[in-house]
């Protein structure tokens, strides 16, 4: 059975989608990354497809459930190096992929990672601020 | 009364290459077939990706709904312009109400009910056709630069 590597530096984990995802592969990734959050207490999930071609409806719920499932456990999920035309079929096919953060390469979306930790509480707070009196 | 003048151009069939898909690795396989096709005939890398990735939900909802069937794969063409059309054909349970089933966020099993509604969004030609207890065809055409 095929597995995908899920990589442990530091807060974070690192996984590296190499292989066109068919569904089982993607579902075991879904399990393994939320139970690694859980051991490792990681803060956030670095998820690099650029090597996808292919992201149909499925794969992209799967993407959002990693995202929404480490956000209630206190990770953070950037999904990085999307092709173009990925990101055209995915918008067409309906699929916008809400509340994943999502960056061009590994270097951005390792600081992006970072910037998010670094703001902590009291600058949650000013956000939540903006968005109210918005 | 209106004249319909829209010529419907003849599609011809340039070559057929049936694909059982009975389990998860046929689906791998297909879409590398399909990957082929769409390469031989030219078609760019977004129309490649729109096509598998249709060719990716139908297939999953053939082997879901359908208990697997058959995908035939063919370069058509319509006068000066080429294209692949997919035809996959399950005999399945059939659909009751396809217009339900076309509606985006419908969904008989637990997903998001993206499968058909946007499939047809990625494609050039959607077409559907079931009886219930019979089976479901589905055909799609996506034409190299449409």
């Amino acid at each position: 059975m095929d597995k995908i590597p899920i990589l442990r530096m530091g807060a974070f984990l690192l996984v590296t989608i190499q292989v066109d995802l068919y569904d089982r592969l993607a579902l075991n990734l879904e399990s393994d990354l939320v139970n690694m959050v859980n051991k490792t207490s990681a803060k956030g999930v670095l998820i690099d497809i650029s090597a996808v071609s292919i992201v149909d409806s499925f794969m992209g719920r799967i993407i959002g459930n990693i995202a929404s499932m480490s956000k209630i456990l206190d990770a953070e999920t950037v999904v990085v190096g999307m092709q173009p035309a990925v990101a055209i079929t995915l918008i067409e096919l309906g699929l916008p992929l809400k509340g994943v953060h999502t960056a061009l390469d590994m270097e951005k979306g390792m600081s992006l990672l970072k910037s998010m930790m670094d703001s902590d509480d009291p600058d949650e707070q000013e956000t939540a601020d903006d968005t109210i009196t918005e | 009364m209106i004249l319909m003048s829209k010529k419907l151009p003849m599609i011809l069939s340039l070559s057929k290459d049936p694909v059982q898909v009975r389990q998860e690795q046929d689906v791998v396989f297909l879409k590398n077939r399909v990957k082929e096709v769409a390469v031989r005939i030219k078609m760019g890398l977004v129309n490649q990706t729109r096509l598998i990735t249709a060719a990716s939900e139908l297939v999953r909802n053939m082997m879901r709904y359908g208990n697997g069937g058959v995908c035939l794969i063919e370069v058509v063409s319509s006068g000066r312009i080429n294209g692949v059309r997919l035809t996959f054909t399950d005999k399945g349970p059939g659909i009751p109400d396809i217009a339900a089933a076309m509606r985006d966020g419908f969904s008989t099993g637990k997903s998001l009910g993206l499968g058909l509604p946007g499939t047809k969004r990625l494609v050039n030609e959607f077409d559907i056709k079931s009886k219930v207890g019979e089976g479901t065809t589905v055909t799609i055409i996506k034409w190299a630069n449409g």
